[in-house]
């Protein structure tokens, strides 16, 4: 598409039923009452005049320069501050206001320099564009005061903030509290001193309490505030819509282009999950597409402690198809399995699972999922009848209370976060239960109602209580309960919930959470209004995950709150394309759409699409592969999109299942950790380099549309294929639409998606079907999937995972802002600026205890291994708990953690790890053995001169 | 820990979380979940006499025994 600005029509949408008739420069049209003249005006195809309004932002008035005329009223008013009225009769261009104009204008030129020609936003500045929209020919105002010649801010690394050419129209100051809600900005001094002030804590932006998500950047009518690379490269000349490939929020992107150079992402405005709005991962950190570590031509080698060889494709794919062969010859189909991944696509996740179970007649297919979200999809089909969240991310907007747990999304879904932050000031009340003060605790005009800093590992036993005070406070939506569930099953969960061993005062001891601020947290929950629950990663990766996913179900159908919008139980699922990854088929015992291996009927459907037979027993998960391996049965894997050897837990079992394998295919960007034990390289492509789809956390399928050449020359799903038909599977996709094709014929919540579909209506929602043909933004309406919703009683069994004198701590793990995951993507950017290393948080009382202060190198040891990191005391945690981020190879946090899991799906138990932390003056054992060996093993030979 | 072992002590951790059912059904509840979840070796890895097996799960490998797996 060639170049053009997304439209802005001045103020935003007013939300009105009611319908408002006026007439423009003498024509007539109808809006919606509380629309701004501005925007009809614009609506109609009239660009008024203006400065300081963008439609992200509530109207402001202040730059004086989109006066109108309208009849009855005196002088010459704001349109974007003025709402339409009926019989309004409205003059937006009159000899009058055009003097007006040109004089505003002429102040503001008369202290902005002139340098257009050299300027980065030349052709692409909105004071340009009014200046020549007002028709101003001369500046009569010559030396005097005037803001020129300041020096630049250029400590920011994606941005640069130039305050000669700031207008002062608060729009990146109102973009900051409005949409990022941050509120870091502000404008500092009176008058003729008036300046953009990255707060009060700095002198610049990188040192201020700025999150970089580039609201300002893209709010910012001149080039005051502008990207770094369009001064290096230049403004962009065509644009591209596609998806981010980081967190679960999915976030729509323009890729501005200028040829085949990506020149900026820019939240597109239309994207219904993010609806115009991004964080500092998808809006700057994608300069790791083009990262000199960028591996971009395939590789083998016959055992790990050898050099790569660099190959051609057919090489790899026949060389590779040859071994695994041989494997299925030597120890049985039952040797060989595959990893798909939630960074990949929708048909790149397809794919991988059907060569599986395709190619080897197995079900040895699982996906990282099985390492995040895995209890959300046994415990929401368990209770509800879908693995899936019920609600979409506009639904918050709608939200009385709203409740977190196990979830940080300031840090981990920031774009969602400034969502549900808006909603917070506008006056929702917030619940927040975690062990750690994340920073929804408390920020700027949000404070939560209650905090309930648990203690790790009793998430259970802490919603088990509060289910009592509803039950036995009798607070429960009985009448919702008798419509929509199995009454006789919550009869059975009330009563066990309403004993008195389940009363916030018995579980405290356990929990840690004081009795009464538990009890009014429960007693809000239930009595606040539309309650809505958001959970991540700190309810699934328990021992417990699966149970607690169903004791917020519980939760939520006993007060009533599923099936409408503002309510809902809603996952923020990790990565990108988790849900995708889960609804392909991506794990052992499910086929694409979440029905079972053993289901004959869905069975008969895919033999007859792919002309094989499907086993109908589950096949490994993850772990199982490695313990196989380790045991000698489990011998080659495919691992696309994975670094299983960082993400996963117990690093060194990981390390000893891969190195017992003899065929390890690693299918990624980069030479990553687990490539470390790979025989067989396959360079994958960005999302920026390939078409597909992906599907975030609200189960809103998004196109992702290739902007650029793929560097290693093919698509990802083109290499699975090429894999697939060495093997002798005989595939003969053209397109990635084909594959969705496909999974429509397979899949029923898919049966309505395609690639046109998608692009006509931009993204959808699952399931899309003949009864939903524009797909389903809240689930379970009329009903639940599975019939009546299921209450599941869900005893608090507290983990093996027991501290005691040679490890009193309690280990918790997460991410943070700028990094993502194993950080293969955003240590490749210049978000290390941010987050050079991982760091151990600990309380002020245990680093007394230990004589540590910040900065300290310390030995984090637990049962399973020791590394070690630097420490940052702080109050964030409570006594007797660490945390730190798994975000760098070099500290590899889970070298720490052990194999214990949730219990019904294997999800590692992450979150709770007993360890001990002392004093180091090194890297551990590990680290330096790990080091030693990941230098031999990413040793490429140089090809051979002709 | 070996696999064997880890087979157990998964074993145990499932039929543990089901324990609130009442030991029959939570027996059956776990025999089931063995069925939907674990891969055939996995099941057949572990027989109701094995050390280490608490009561309701080593009544869930017998269910699953007699069943054939």
């Amino acid at each position: 598409m060639t170049y053009a600005p997304q439209p802005d029509f001045g103020t935003p949408a007013s939300g009105a039923a009611d319908l408002v008739t006026l007439q423009i420069d003498g024509r007539s049209l109808t809006v919606p009452a509380g629309t701004s003249v501005m925007r009809a005006a614009a609506e109609q195809g009239t660009a008024i005049p203006r400065l300081c309004a963008t439609d992200s932002l509530a109207a402001f008035g202040s730059c004086r320069l989109c006066l109108v005329e309208i009849d009855g009223v005196r002088g010459t008013p704001a349109s974007c501050t003025t709402p339409v009225a009926a019989g309004m009769v409205v003059r937006t261009q009159t000899d009058r206001l055009a003097k007006l104009r040109r004089g505003v204008m002429e102040l503001y030129i008369s202290d902005h320099p002139l340098d257009c020609l050299t300027c980065a936003a030349n052709g692409d500045c909105e004071l340009q564009d009014q200046a020549g929209a007002v028709g101003l020919r001369d500046v009569r105002y010559g030396a005097g005061g005037n803001h020129l010649g300041q020096a630049k801010d250029v400590s920011n690394p994606y941005f640069d903030f130039d305050p000669s050419k700031c207008i002062a129209c608060s729009r990146c100051v109102r973009a900051c509290d409005e949409v990022q809600g941050t509120l870091a900005l502000t404008i500092a001094g009176r008058g003729f001193e008036s300046k953009v002030s990255a707060g009060l804590a700095s002198e610049d932006f990188f040192g201020s309490e700025c999150v970089s998500c580039g609201a300002c950047v893209q709010a910012c009518p001149t080039a005051t505030l502008v990207e770094k690379s369009v001064v290096a490269i230049g403004t962009p000349d065509r644009s591209v819509i596609t998806t981010c490939a980081y967190c679960g929020v999915g976030c729509s992107f323009r890729a501005e282009m200028r040829g085949e150079q990506l020149v900026r992402m820019v939240p597109w405005k239309d994207g219904k999950a993010n609806r115009g709005h991004s964080c500092v991962k998808g809006r700057f950190a994608w300069g790791y597409a083009n990262h000199a570590e960028r591996i971009t031509t395939p590789m083998i080698r016959a055992r790990i402690d050898q050099p790569w060889q660099p190959v051609s494709w057919e090489t790899a794919f026949a060389h590779a198809a040859s071994e695994l062969r041989r494997i299925e010859a030597d120890y049985g189909r039952g040797a060989i399995g595959g990893i798909t991944s939630s960074r990949c696509t929708n048909e790149e996740n397809f794919l991988v699972q059907k060569l599986i179970r395709a190619g080897f007649g197995n079900n040895n297919v699982d996906t990282c999922a099985r390492v995040c979200h895995s209890p959300t999809g046994y415990g929401l089909k368990t209770t509800f009848g879908t693995s899936a969240g019920t609600q979409d991310f506009d639904s918050v907007a709608h939200s009385d209370v709203i409740l977190i747990i196990g979830a940080n999304p300031t840090d981990g879904h920031p774009v969602f976060a400034s969502r549900m932050k808006r909603r917070l000031r506008q006056g929702a009340k917030l619940i927040v239960i975690d062990p750690r003060r994340i920073d929804m605790v408390r920020s700027p005009h949000i404070i939560a109602e209650h905090h309930l800093p648990l203690r790790p590992g009793t998430n259970v036993a802490v919603l088990t209580a509060m289910a009592h005070v509803i039950v036995t406070d009798g607070l429960a939506d009985e009448a919702f309960v008798r419509e929509r569930c199995d009454w006789d099953e919550y009869q059975d969960w009330a009563a066990f919930v309403a004993r008195p061993a389940n009363s916030p005062e018995h579980l405290a001891p356990v929990t840690m959470v004081d009795a009464g601020e538990l009890r009014a947290a429960a007693r809000l929950f239930a009595t606040g209004g539309n309650g809505a629950i958001y959970y991540g990663l700190g309810v699934t990766e328990h021992s417990q995950g699966s149970s607690t996913v169903m004791a917020i179900a519980n939760l939520a159908m006993a007060t009533g709150n599923i099936g409408r919008p503002g309510v809902g139980v809603n996952p923020l699922r990790g990565q990108n394309n988790v849900q995708g990854a889960c609804d392909m088929g991506s794990f052992p015992h499910e086929l694409a759409g979440y029905r079972h291996v053993s289901d004959a009927a869905a069975r008969a459907l895919f033999e007859a699409e792919w002309g094989v037979a499907i086993d109908p027993e589950p096949g490994l998960r993850i772990p199982n592969m490695l313990d196989a391996a380790v045991d000698g049965r489990f011998k080659a894997l495919y691992c696309q999109g994975e670094d299983i050897l960082q993400s996963d837990p117990n690093t060194s079992h990981v390390a000893a299942g891969l190195a017992a394998m003899e065929c390890v295919i690693v299918h990624d960007l980069f030479l990553n950790e687990t490539a470390n034990y790979a025989h067989i390289f396959l360079p994958g492509s960005t999302f920026l380099e390939k078409n597909g789809t992906f599907t975030n956390a609200e189960r809103r399928i998004q196109p992702v549309r290739k902007v650029m050449a793929p560097l290693t020359g093919l698509e990802d799903w083109q290499v699975t294929q090429g894999l697939a038909n060495a093997l002798g599977l005989g595939w003969h996709y053209g397109h990635p639409s084909e594959i969705m094709d496909e999974v429509a014929r397979l899949t029923p919540s898919f049966a309505g998606v395609s690639f046109d579909r998608l692009d006509a209506a931009g993204s959808l929602q699952w399931p899309v079907t003949a009864a939903a043909p524009e797909g389903t933004p809240v689930m379970h309406v009329d009903g639940f999937v599975r019939g009546r919703g299921k209450f599941v009683v869900t005893d608090y069994v507290p983990t093996d995972e027991k501290t005691g004198p040679r490890f009193p701590l309690l280990l918790t793990t997460g991410r943070i802002l700028s990094h993502y995951n194993v950080g293969a993507q955003t240590r490749r950017t210049a978000n290390v600026a941010w987050h050079k290393e991982d760091v151990l948080e600990i309380h002020p009382a245990d680093a007394d205890d230990r004589g540590l202060k910040t900065g300290d190198w310390v030995r984090l040891a637990s049962r399973s291994g020791a590394t070690t990191l630097r420490a940052q005391v702080t109050d964030r945690v409570a006594p007797g708990v660490v945390y730190t981020t798994f975000h760098h190879p070099a500290t590899q946090a889970n070298v720490v953690t052990t194999e214990y899991s949730d219990w019904a799906t294997n999800c590692p138990e992450y979150k709770v790890t007993a360890v001990q932390v002392a004093p180091s003056n090194g890297p551990s054992e590990w680290q330096e053995d790990y080091a030693a060996q990941a230098r031999t093993s990413r040793r490429i030979a140089v090809p051979a001169a002709e | 820990m070996t696999t064997h072992d880890n087979l157990v002590a998964m074993a145990n951790q499932i039929a543990r979380n089901f324990e609130v059912l009442g030991d029959a059904a939570a027996a059956a509840a776990t025999a089931n979940h063995l069925r939907l979840f674990w891969a055939p070796q996995l099941r057949a890895a572990i027989t109701a006499g094995d050390a280490g097996l608490t009561p309701v799960a080593s009544a869930a490998i017998r269910v699953l025994h007699a069943d054939g797996l």
